[in-house]
């Protein structure tokens, strides 16, 4: 290829992602500006962080953050335990109804419970816990995608380790603890970010089992907040916008190499 | 086979195998066995109506409008948003000044929420004040309502889409394109083809897999993404811009009508075995593996 081609070539990814990256962009810039300056660029336009203040003020969002916390880091661990025991029956033990078993839980790659929710929310009334964060998590913990990502790496650890930390007297889930867990590592961080960036922005699920300020996630309260037509201006509801992802959004700047090799690693296994 | 095997293997899935059955398994079977029924209310109880829920089906014009509308979300993001993740990963394949920010400029939209994504886009789309709208005014242009139009809500609907998939796709190309040996190009560029052949020639068939993998996810994607529809139309106007999930939500939670949501959701559940028999059917015959 020519110089002048190359110089092409990356002249056009530049623009492209500069086209990309511009609607966030304008949402920080009507974020960070008073409301005079929403559409006018100008770079002396003086900074504020007057539309976040208010923002924070017109709705619960610290409580919301919390929920969305509390939500996020219960349905890890439950996520990282239950997969973790299965991915090790199914990498390492033979037992009848293995193979249907392990097609029950492929199936749920497929058949997820963000479709099922007519089905669910008869389940979680049922069980009394309507309005609940518990209510939230509870679908998504045993996860067939955890299972089959923590499997794969199971099955890579050689079956000599396995055998020798067994002859020293180990039981089954000290073995997992002390053998398994440790060379997997690298998948639970990946399983780990795929599945926290995921259920930070989840939101038909929460909209459909929450209807109070306890227990609404983030993604649900920014829906309320910025719908309710009281004529609350843009920068302001841009502003609750770039809050909410802003978590996720400063930990992705940070990890950005995690990040991207973690939703490779998780989408192709 | 050991028999403290089988006993430690059982306990071992038992968990994960409850909370599976509860809220993936028992719940698929509950929905189509509740599309024979009509729905409680009050204190009367379900009936057994047989197949009326289909005929209603077939007789609903919406249901019919959000397939159609679904079939031409798939059509307008699927093919678009792969295309573009593969120009993305084309162009940050080779290292040059810029290139992290580039890829992160790509990427970005995939982390952020759906639900933010449609508040963001919004600003854009409101008429009058938001911003297509300010441009538009710049050039003497009237002003436009694609949100609030029935034949442009689902198009603009289906832009906020693609600007939050493309970038996502566009990670496990980059991934594909790391294995591909670079003397295959490089035998060729020897040979004199152009750069345009040694793409259509050697590196998009050498793909294939990862264009599969990406359709497949992309298609559940597009029967699994109404979030955004909350925010930029609520569906509107007319059921414009209704997808079969937003419809299913509607019918369940806004009109307390479970046994037609369950009906609407088997046709969904049917869908979704569909392309499992097609991706079966692929994966064995067309797509040729290294």
């Amino acid at each position: 290829m020519s110089g002048f081609d190359k110089w092409l070539g990356h002249s056009a990814a530049l623009l492209l992602a500069l086209l990309w990256v511009l609607p966030l962009l304008f949402a920080i810039w009507t974020a960070i500006h008073p409301v005079a300056f929403e559409a006018r660029f100008q770079l002396t336009a003086p900074l504020t962080t007057e539309n976040f203040v208010k923002a924070w003020q017109a709705a619960p969002f610290a409580r919301y953050f919390l929920n969305s916390f509390i939500l996020v880091t219960s349905i890890l661990l439950a996520q990282f335990v239950l997969c973790t025991l299965a991915a090790y029956a199914f990498a390492r033990f033979r037992f009848p109804g293995r193979d249907f078993l392990f097609v029950l839980v492929l199936m749920q790659l497929l058949v997820m419970p963000d479709i099922l929710i007519v089905e669910n929310y008869k389940m979680i009334r049922a069980l009394g816990l309507v309005d609940t964060i518990a209510a939230i998590a509870l679908p998504y913990v045993a996860s067939g995608f955890g299972v089959f990502l923590i499997r794969q790496a199971f099955m890579t650890v050689p079956s000599e380790l396995d055998d020798a930390a067994r002859v020293e007297g180990a039981g089954v889930l000290q073995v997992l603890w002390r053998v398994y867990v440790p060379l997997a590592k690298p998948i639970y961080l990946a399983y780990g970010l795929v599945s926290v960036s995921h259920h930070w922005n989840n939101f038909l699920w929460p909209l459909i089992v929450t209807n109070s300020e306890e227990t609404r996630p983030v993604t649900v309260g920014l829906s309320i907040f910025a719908s309710v037509d009281s004529g609350i201006e843009w920068a302001v509801i841009n502003a609750a916008t770039l809050m909410t992802s802003g978590p996720l959004l400063v930990a992705f700047l940070l990890f950005q190499r995690q990040f991207v090799q973690s939703f490779m690693r998780a989408g192709i296994k | 086979m050991d028999r403290r095997d089988w006993v430690y293997g059982w306990l071992l899935v038992l968990p994960a195998m409850v909370f599976l059955g509860l809220f993936t398994h028992l719940p698929a079977i509950t929905t189509i066995w509740n599309s024979f029924f009509s729905t409680p209310r009050g204190r009367r109880p379900k009936l057994f109506v047989g197949l009326e829920n289909y005929q209603r089906l077939l007789d609903d014009p919406v249901f019919w409008k959000v397939m159609v509308n679904n079939l031409w979300f798939a059509l307008g993001t699927i093919p678009l948003s792969i295309a573009l993740a593969l120009i993305m990963a084309l162009s940050v394949q080779r290292a040059f000044a810029g290139r992290a920010l580039v890829r992160m400029a790509y990427f970005t939209p995939t982390v952020l929420p759906l639900i933010a994504v449609a508040n963001i886009w919004l600003f854009f789309y409101t008429p009058g004040f938001g911003l297509i709208d300010q441009i538009t005014g710049v050039f003497g242009l009237g002003q436009s309502n694609l949100l609030g139009s029935p034949d442009t809500a689902l198009v603009a609907v289906m832009v906020v889409t693609v600007w939050k998939e493309a970038g996502f796709f566009m990670i496990f190309y980059l991934a594909a394109l790391q294995t591909i040996p670079p003397q295959l190009s490089e035998a060729a560029k020897i040979e004199g083809a152009s750069a345009g052949t040694v793409f259509w020639r050697i590196t998009f068939p050498l793909l294939m897999p990862t264009t599969l993998f990406v359709s497949i996810n992309a298609v559940i994607n597009s029967f699994r993404m109404v979030d955004h529809i909350f925010v930029l139309t609520g569906g509107g106007p007319d059921n414009a811009s209704s997808l079969l999930l937003f419809y299913i939500y509607e019918t369940s939670f806004r009109f307390w009508d479970t046994a037609y949501g369950a009906t609407l959701t088997v046709v969904m559940l049917a869908l979704l075995g569909l392309l499992a028999i097609g991706q079966f059917l692929i994966f064995d015959k067309k797509v040729h593996y290294k």
